[in-house]
């Protein structure tokens, strides 16, 4: 039988182009070289994924990918100028900023004083340029062997951030992992790595930016360990410019007794992925995992998670929002995976999508696999309009329609956005809520 | 000028007609009673007169302070002073009780050119409304409606009443579900707001609200028309007689 031969398209062709012309000066020790080359060899294998494939059937990255941009150049004065004034998204919330424009990590503009006890950080560039032996032991360790988004990213990764939090290290001022895009044309591929080792406590923020009009591609990942009885926090938030390409990846391994909660936040971008693979290592560990999606026009935004259970007695909730107007598409693919060895998990997964077009489509795709039987798992799904009977209610005390329709659609979102513990966060993203329905009407 | 002034009006609900020429007419100052049988078009004026979708008149007319509400949205017969109780009020879940009455008076008041009370001012009154009624503080800060019981939901029907001050309230069997200490707490909320210059039309299907709140006119309301207007002594010999006879008579 003849082997079927898939032509490659434009952006396959560039990204093995890039490859090619990067592999040399790419930064890292042979190891690093070794991971590079055989992430790119899976990505020569199975080219960008598509419709085909199961787990990116409603974003089908070889159609959605039309160019591969070139890698980013390192930043200018005037890029870094304009870098200065982000990160509104998170409001005056006091965090300690690591800021990366066009994914290189920009000391100036970053505030490394005066490390409390217990952190200590430094860029991924930086890292691999010295084998920084905290790369041996973690990196690549938790990010999924087959997903060719992030072996893209394991072979073309630049800059980063690495942090450690040592143990029983209480970090009370939050970390915010900012990342800005210049308007030029230019490919990021940024890679973090978060160690926090048992009993410690810190509050990560990612929040990604770029100006409105300007074709930008980010693929970001983020491998964070979190150890027995720790407490993290992650909160991303997408905020990208209305043409840019944004996929990124949280991969997780939660250790026992631990309180880990996730909040995936997403309002900008043309096409956006968030994959999340978290996996539940140790026993005993409460985990929140959140997300609230708004988009309109033809935004694409897609949330893809796997939370993998493999030790006994996790509980996870899982909760994500979606709000579409205009033709814009939303995907939730969520899969609870519960182990032989995870009895007595509790694991529920609600996702909801709100329509306020008729051209507007939202997937949702919960799975459970369960292979133990001692365990409580629940999911559910359900899209529709608002309610007029709420409307009218709300109408006939006086409510203008829009002001009405405004306020159910904050408390739609905000059933996930309260599952953030800081407060402060909460009230700068119901803000921004609040100014995309301003936007609206 | 009357308050509400409705002549011959005629309501279809998916091609049924269920109002078929009602005429009504509540001067400020007044508390009418609305009596009848289920199914005779209660819930259906009340819905016609807030404005809910859906509820549109075949003939007829309907003026509020002389303005013709068919020309108003539901918000806007709310700003200009109209007040529908609801039979079931709604659970909104996720809108605080607070941010929820906030937005309606302030919403009320800005359509009015009033200007938006502070968050003080309208802390300060709605604390003072709430106290009277004897609803607890920790309901406001909760979901509207949700997990309230039947009393506690009809008492914050109440609340936003007393609070938005309306010029005519419809009070859509308020009693219903309600026991006689709720029952006296909700009578004793809307008696509170009884003054010359406001009107009531309080709609119910047992004559036991109407010993709490003393109606100044009874209509009996019968297939879709007002078949018998009376005063408060009506609604007794209804409750002694049964509605039987009004149902042969609109039919007949």
């Amino acid at each position: 039988m003849a082997e079927v031969k898939v032509i490659k398209t434009a952006a396959e062709t560039a990204l093995a182009h890039t490859y090619a012309q990067a592999r040399g000066r790419l930064s890292g020790d042979d190891a690093i070289a070794a991971q590079r080359e055989a992430a790119f060899d899976l990505f020569a294998k199975e080219g960008l994924p598509h419709r085909r494939i199961e787990d990116w059937k409603y974003t089908d990255l070889r159609a959605l990918m039309r160019d591969a941009k070139p890698l980013a150049s390192p930043p200018d004065a005037a890029a870094k100028a304009r870098a200065r004034t982000a990160g509104k998204l998170i409001g005056d919330v006091e965090a300690r900023r690591l800021v990366f424009v066009d994914g290189a990590f920009v000391p100036e503009l970053s505030d490394t004083a005066d490390l409390e006890r217990g952190l200590s950080l430094r860029s991924l560039a930086d890292a691999l340029a010295d084998a920084d032996p905290v790369l041996t032991a973690h990196l690549g360790k938790l990010a999924p062997a087959g997903d060719v988004a992030v072996a893209l990213n394991t072979a073309l990764m630049g800059d980063g951030a690495v942090i450690h939090i040592a143990a029983g290290s209480i970090i009370e001022r939050p970390l915010h992992l900012l990342f800005v895009a210049s308007e030029k044309p230019a490919a990021t591929f940024v890679r973090s790595l978060v160690v926090v080792e048992p009993r410690a406590r810190v509050m990560l923020i990612e929040s990604h930016e770029g100006p409105a009009t300007g074709d930008y591609q980010v693929n970001a990942a983020l491998e964070l360990f979190v150890g027995d009885e720790a407490h993290v926090d992650h909160v991303k938030i997408v905020g990208e410019g209305g043409e840019a390409l944004h996929v990124s990846t949280l991969a997780a391994a939660i250790g026992a007794r631990a309180r880990f909660n996730a909040f995936t936040f997403t309002a900008g971008g043309a096409v956006v992925r968030n994959q999340l693979f978290l996996r539940f290592d140790g026993e005993d560990t409460v985990a929140s995992i959140r997300g609230a999606t708004l988009i309109k026009g033809r935004q694409h935004a897609d949330t893809t998670l796997v939370a993998d259970h493999i030790a006994r007695g996790c509980q996870s909730r899982e909760v994500f929002k979606a709000v579409l107007d205009g033709e814009a598409h939303s995907v939730f693919q969520g899969r609870i995976i519960v182990r032989p060895g995870a009895q007595k998990t509790d694991a529920k997964m609600m996702t909801r999508a709100l329509l306020l077009s008729d051209r507007a489509e939202a997937d949702n795709k919960p799975e459970l696999e369960i292979f133990a039987d001692d365990v409580q798992c629940g999911h559910g799904a359900t899209a529709g309009a608002l309610d007029d009977e709420l409307k009218f209610y709300l109408m006939a005390r006086g409510i203008p329609e829009a002001q009405a329709e405004a306020l159910l659609i904050q408390a739609f979102l905000g059933e996930a956005i309260e599952g953030i513990e800081h407060a402060g966060l909460r009230e700068a993203l119901m803000e921004t809520v609040a100014a995309w329905l301003g936007a609206r009407q | 000028m009357a308050l509400l002034e409705i002549n011959n009006l005629h309501v279809a609900i998916d091609g049924k007609e269920i109002l078929k020429g009602l005429d009504l007419t509540v001067n400020a100052g007044e508390v009418h009673a609305i009596m009848g049988p289920n199914g005779s078009g209660k819930s259906t004026l009340a819905y016609v007169l807030a404005g809910k979708a859906g509820y549109q008149p075949t003939a007829g007319e309907v003026r509020f302070e002389g303005r013709n509400i068919f020309d108003m949205k539901p918000d806007e017969r709310a700003a200009a002073g109209l007040f529908l109780a609801f039979q079931y009020p709604l659970e909104i879940p996720g809108v605080v009780t607070m941010t929820f009455l906030r937005t309606a008076l302030n919403a009320q008041r800005k359509k009015r050119g009033e200007a938006e009370l502070t968050t003080p001012e309208f802390l300060k009154r709605v604390r003072e409304v709430a106290k009277k009624l004897g609803i607890d503080q920790e309901m406001l800060r909760r979901a509207v409606n949700v997990g309230f019981s039947g009393g506690e939901k009809k008492r914050n029907e109440i609340l936003q009443m007393a609070l938005l001050e309306p010029r005519l309230a419809v009070l859509d069997e308020t009693d219903s579900g309600l026991d006689i200490d709720a029952l006296k707490v909700v009578a004793e909320g809307v008696n509170h707001l009884r003054s010359p210059q406001r009107g009531f039309v309080v709609i119910t299907h047992y004559q036991r609200l109407l010993n709490y709140i003393v109606p100044d006119v009874v209509h009996v309301l019968s297939r879709g028309r007002i078949v018998k207007t009376g005063g408060k002594e009506l609604a007794l010999e209804l409750e002694a007689r049964g509605y039987a006879e009004y149902r042969e008579e609109a039919a007949a």
